[in-house]
């Protein structure tokens, strides 16, 4: 038999059930569907980390103060002084794969400008940081290592601090403000940066120079809060995190197996403890959207083998008229096959529908991956053929004798 | 007719269905010949073996023992697939309870034997089914579905289901068990007249008057030929339907 007239068959008789076929679908359908949306969000909201993460700036490595908490204790004494300048320095002198290197000073409090007052962020860092943050100045200039070593009291603000300070007829850049009461003058405005990945506003803080920060405003502490790192190039990450550990356990006196008192982090380790945790959660609901694949494939095995048994006479008679057992076998098969196609297709439909009405309800990314549309539809017509396999045997078995007599 | 050519002949046919305690002797040693051109009516009480027969003639079923030579070609020993293959392509098979597809036009259903022959392509199925439905004067209703057609009508579909795949010989087993006189008389009308075109037709009845349609009568009882007939006056279907009374005639 030829296999257009056997797609003519099992297509007939599919469509004299449509209301049948249609509930035999339905599992699938919603099966393929969530497939679909959880792995859409699943990857808009990975895309959306990454993305987040990578405007922290260009191959960014972090070392903070204090213990990494291994097994749950802090067990370094003395946490509040284990970063100092001369870290800094050590830091950007020795190791070979670090290009820029600044420490931060961080502080809050009110910024006045005339009638206005606003609360932000003030970090106290080298020129280098705009670099290693790859923020950008939109206007005026960055204040460089000559205001460094005076400890300038001049500052760049963000453009969170400009809308909240300035009118739009006022160009901040040669303006005064008073940070915590200390006069400023503004030298130059960021560009806007936008939202972080944490949900934090990026164009909230002012920048100013480490030691103008460090001496004026933290009581010359000799402790650094936190040091930025941008490595030569994305492969030399790691390689600058090493060398990075290795001259800090040298000037502390750590030995190899020691817990530093200090924690380096660099951005792939963000990118990948984010992503990483993202990914699990797309396991996690793919695995539970594709549990209602292989309930709706039970549903397609259910309700074949009811039609068998149902069209045990139509079998019966196909037989007579020259129907071979395997002519019967594919023709069951094909219609589980059609079946869970199409329920596929359907299953695609909606998921990518479903998909961008919670992006734009939820504000959610969605990314509907061509991977994920191949991925459900090889799916479906498995399951298609793995559920449709033993209803169709059963009726290729019969005897047309008895198929034709069954009451 | 035509030409002395046998188109069945069986030989010491038996049929025993093993029941477990009980084995039922359907068919204790049978011979018989079916000459082409033939219409013949097996009759005899119910139980007689009859059915049985038929389904052993048309390949639906193997014979216990006994030879059975359709069109020449000895049937014992066949595969499955190439009695489905003989099913398909030198009987057509007529049922007592018509055996339609539902929801299927007239049309489709008299379709569905060609679609299991690969050598036909789907314009020589629509046309051949069309002329089918013709032979049966149904032409008209192909598009009909089985529920929209009276009994006789359905059966009328069936027959041109039977001879669209040109035959050797239909079987007919009751063909008009479930129609009532008038109707009957109708589709013997249509056997008559496919007989009369050279067609060769078996049919299983247990009504005395239809058998008196065929020109010849073979009587079975307890599975075995009792004897057989040759019918003398043939009665012509379409003059018996003449000479009923009209529903018309029972009104008044
Ligand atoms: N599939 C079967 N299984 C068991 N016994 C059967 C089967 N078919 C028919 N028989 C028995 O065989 C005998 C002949 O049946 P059948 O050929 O149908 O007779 P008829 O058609 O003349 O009424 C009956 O006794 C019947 O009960
Ligand atoms: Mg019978």
């Amino acid at each position: 038999m030829n296999f257009l007239n056997l797609i003519i068959i099992a297509f007939r008789s599919l469509n004299k059930n449509k209301v049948r076929s249609l509930l035999t679908m339905l599992g699938l359908i919603i099966g393929v569907a969530s497939v679909i949306a959880m792995l859409a969000i699943g990857q808009g909201s990975r895309d959306s980390i990454e993305k987040q993460i990578s405007g922290l700036g260009t191959n960014v490595i972090m070392i903070f103060p204090g213990a990494s908490f291994r097994g749950g204790v802090a067990s370094a004494a003395g946490s509040a002084l284990s970063l100092e300048m001369e870290d800094v320095e050590a830091i950007n002198n020795e190791c070979q794969s670090v290009k820029y290197t600044s420490p931060v000073a961080r502080t809050s409090g009110q910024i006045i400008a005339g009638a206005h007052n606003w609360n932000s962020q003030l970090y106290g860092v080298y020129p280098e940081y705009l670099e290693i943050r790859s923020l950008e100045i939109e206007s005026g200039n960055m204040f460089t290592e000559v205001d460094e070593r005076r400890a300038s009291k001049v500052c760049i603000i963000g453009k969170t601090v400009v809308e909240n300070l300035f009118d739009e007829y006022t160009d901040p850049v040669g303006q005064k403000i008073r940070i915590r009461k200390i006069p400023f003058q503004i030298i130059g405005v960021l560009k806007e940066k936008g939202q972080s990945g944490m949900g934090s506003d990026q164009d909230d803080m002012i920048l100013a120079p480490f030691s103008t920060v460090q001496k004026r405003m933290r009581g010359s502490q000799r402790n650094v809060q936190q040091i930025y790192v941008s490595a030569h190039s994305e492969e030399l990450i790691t390689k600058a995190s090493e060398e990075i550990d290795e001259i800090l356990r040298q000037r502390k006196n750590l030995a190899k197996n020691d817990d530093p008192p200090y924690m380096i982090r660099t951005q792939t380790e963000i990118v990948e403890m984010f992503t990483s945790t993202s990914d699990t959660m797309i396991v996690l609901l793919a695995s539970i959207a594709s549990i209602s694949l292989i309930v709706g494939g039970i549903g397609i095995m259910n309700i074949m083998l009811v039609s068998v048994t149902e069209r045990t006479r139509e079998i019966g008679l196909r037989m007579a008229v020259g129907a071979r057992s395997r002519d019967i076998l594919r023709q069951f098969l094909l219609e589980a096959i059609l079946l869970s196609l199409t329920g596929g297709f359907l299953g695609i439909g909606f998921g990518t529908l479903s998909s961008h009405v919670v992006s734009s309800f939820a504000g959610w990314p969605v990314i509907v991956t061509s991977y994920s549309i191949v991925l459900a539809f090889v799916f479906a017509t498995a399951i298609g053929v793995f559920f449709g396999w033993y209803p169709a045997r059963k009726a290729a078995g019969l005897i047309p004798m008895d198929a034709l007599r069954y009451e | 007719m035509s030409s002395n050519k046998k188109i069945i002949s069986v030989r010491g046919l038996t049929k025993i269905y093993d029941m477990g305690e009980v084995k039922v002797h359907a068919l204790r040693g049978v011979d018989m010949d079916i000459q082409n051109g033939e219409f013949t009516a097996i009759m005899g009480h119910s139980g007689s073996g009859k059915s049985t027969l038929m389904n052993i003639m048309g390949c639906l079923d193997v014979p216990t023992s006994g030879e059975y030579y359709l069109d020449g070609v000895n049937v014992k020993d066949m595969t499955k697939d190439q009695l489905a293959r003989l099913r398909n392509q030198k009987i057509g098979f007529v049922f007592q309870t018509f055996n339609l597809l539902a929801r299927t036009s007239a049309l489709e259903n008299v379709e569905l034997p060609l679609l299991y022959n690969p050598g036909i392509k789907a314009k020589e199925r629509k046309e051949k089914a069309m002329h089918a439905l013709e032979m049966v004067g149904l032409a008209d209703w192909r598009h009909h579905l089985p529920n929209q057609l009276s009994g006789g009508e359905q059966q009328r579909v069936a027959i041109a289901r039977s001879l669209v795949n040109d035959p050797v010989i239909i079987l007919a087993d009751e063909p008009s068990g479930n129609l009532d006189t008038r109707t009957s008389f109708e589709v013997m009308e249509i056997f008559q007249q496919l007989n009369s075109n050279g067609i060769t037709i078996a049919l299983v009845t247990h009504e005395a008057d239809i058998s008196l349609f065929a020109s010849r009568n073979v009587i079975f009882r307890d599975g075995r030929i009792n004897r057989e007939v040759k019918v003398e006056n043939v009665k012509n279907a379409r003059l018996e339907l003449e000479a009923l009374p009209t529903d018309e005639d029972n009104y008044l």
